[in-house]
């Protein structure tokens, strides 16, 4: 199993989603976050007065996926997440040790 | 003799004039940071039951009382004594004395108000109030009696509409005392102090825009035709402000902002608020677009000076302010208003001087005291908060509550 953490931007978190459910990934915790990236922040102006905002919020996918099904997902993922301007974001995949369904007790992959 | 048709006016005026100081709260709040957001309301909101108690038992007297060599009123009308039903033949003789009364007490609750622009985000609650209250009686009091109350600069023919010189100089300079004496935020040059809720400070605007013409549209202290001039050069300085400011930061900055419309509109309301009952719609668009231009230059330059009025209270009230007091000094008609007086492109240039010689001693005065009264109030009672407590924010460390649960 390989956990997948997906940052990208507010607005395509829908189109994400559409894509990973489409591979019939079942389950996915989504938070706000913020941070920056070679993006850097943005600029904001008040009354004539720049201010430079550092971390710029982002949405962070996180969703746990056979092993197989990897490079579909982080395909699929890219392409609906792509702009091509920079600050689109960044998937990282991780090895996940076991996964344990609490309700139920079963675990490795049946509990996903 | 009591007109029901002015009487009417001004009541409902005094009633707009109220709804400022809660809207100049919501104008600022929005400004601030999240962690001080019920802090900055409370600063304003809390002048109007402090001001008023002390309007009435005290300011009102001192202000209106009967004129003493020129420089206060007489204690005669202390706790209201002698202010009823009837009209007061020196001030407005078609009204109620009480109506008189409490119309002039909500400028002197908002006046005070307006300095915690200047020190948002930093101030313990108790040294302010005490600051806030001396302040009222050291300064509004007497400058509100020299020019309105039958004192000195009245009698010289300097002409103040509606507050240009007794609300918005004053507290302007106060203003720039202030943020020089209490000193810049925590983090001031280094951190950014990026406004938390933008469409609070356009409600605020709003509803600051609608109280205005209670403001100035009252100061005729009539349902008159001088009500109906101060009304529309009001609408037409704010607009033309709120224009002004948008075309330059726009052409300055690269985009039009929200805030900057905002702030141009309370530029020209402030500007033109010396002049409303005394000059011609044209010249009341061209007040407006100085208000526009000069107030968005001086809000600018505070970040070249280096000190922190948080939310410009001085680039903005205490310039539109002497803006608007020198504008009038220029652009005053008595083809307007016959009770004004004309101004220096009318060929008058001594009411011209006597406008200038109002700004040099109601500034010099305000500056002075003002500066007294804060670096005793510190002494006596710090006015900057603790370190730690800044950090949390006024909300919490202040007044123990939060304005927004995560």
């Amino acid at each position: 199993m390989k956990k997948l953490e997906i940052i990208t931007r507010n607005h395509k978190l829908d189109d994400v989603k559409e894509a990973l459910t489409g591979l019939g990934i079942k389950g996915m915790t989504v938070t706000e976050v913020k941070g920056f990236g070679r993006q850097g922040g943005h600029k904001e102006v008040y009354r004539g007065a720049e201010y430079q905002v550092d971390f710029v919020p982002k949405i962070k996918i996180e969703t746990v996926v056979e092993e197989g099904i990897v490079p579909q997902a982080v395909e699929a993922v890219s392409k609906a997440a792509r702009t091509g301007k920079v600050g689109d974001g960044k998937i990282f995949i991780s090895p996940v040790d076991d996964v344990v369904r609490i309700r139920t007790g079963e675990s490795g992959p049946d509990a996903v | 003799m009591i007109q029901s048709g002015d009487t009417a006016f001004i009541l409902v005026s005094a009633a707009l004039v109220l709804l400022m100081t809660p809207a100049l709260a919501l104008f600022y709040a929005g400004m601030v940071r999240s962690k001080n957001v019920l802090g900055t309301i409370m600063q304003s909101i809390i002048m109007i039951s402090l001001i008023t108690l002390e309007w009435i038992y005290l300011g009102y007297s001192l202000s209106f009382g009967p004129d003493v060599a020129g420089v206060i009123g007489g204690l005669n009308h202390l706790a209201l004594s002698g202010v009823t039903a009837a009209p007061s033949p020196d001030y407005a003789p078609t009204i109620p004395h009480l109506v008189f009364m409490i119309y002039q007490c909500m400028f002197a609750v908002i006046t005070p108000a307006l300095i915690t622009g200047a020190f948002a985000e930093r101030v313990r609650f108790l040294p302010f109030i005490c600051f806030s209250v001396l302040w009222s009686v050291l300064v509004y009091n007497p400058v509100c009696h020299w020019i309105w109350g039958g004192g000195f600069l009245g009698a010289m023919g300097v002409l103040d509409f509606a507050g240009g010189l007794v609300v918005h100089l004053t507290c302007g300079v106060a203003a720039l005392v202030a943020c020089i004496v209490i000193g810049p935020r925590k983090g001031f040059g280094k951190r950014q102090f990026i406004p938390h809720n933008l469409p609070m400070t356009v409600i605020g605007t709003g509803l600051l825009w609608f109280g205005w013409f209670g403001f100035n549209g009252g100061s005729a202290l009539a349902a008159d035709g001088i009500a109906a001039t101060a009304f529309v050069s009001t609408h037409i300085a704010g607009m033309t402000g709120m224009l002004t400011w948008t075309l330059v930061e726009w052409y300055h900055v690269g985009k039009p902002t929200t805030l900057g419309a905002c702030s141009g509109a309370i530029a020209g309301l402030a500007t033109i608020t010396p002049a409303a009952g005394f000059v011609s719609p044209n010249s009341a668009v061209l007040i407006g677009l100085m208000g526009g231009l000069i107030c968005y230059t001086a809000v600018l330059a505070k970040n070249r000076f280096g000190y922190d009025d948080s939310l410009d209270v001085v680039g903005i009230h205490g310039v539109g302010g002497l803006v608007g007091t020198i504008a009038l000094g220029l652009l005053a008609s008595t083809a307007v208003n016959p009770g004004g007086a004309d101004g220096l492109f009318f060929g008058n240039a001594s009411f011209f001087l006597s406008q200038l010689t109002g700004i040099g001693v109601v500034g010099g005065y305000t500056l002075v005291v003002s500066w007294v009264l804060l670096k005793g109030i510190n002494a006596f009672s710090p006015l900057r908060m603790e370190e730690n407590d800044e950090e949390i924010g006024m909300d919490t460390s202040e007044h123990s509550e939060t304005a927004y649960q995560a």
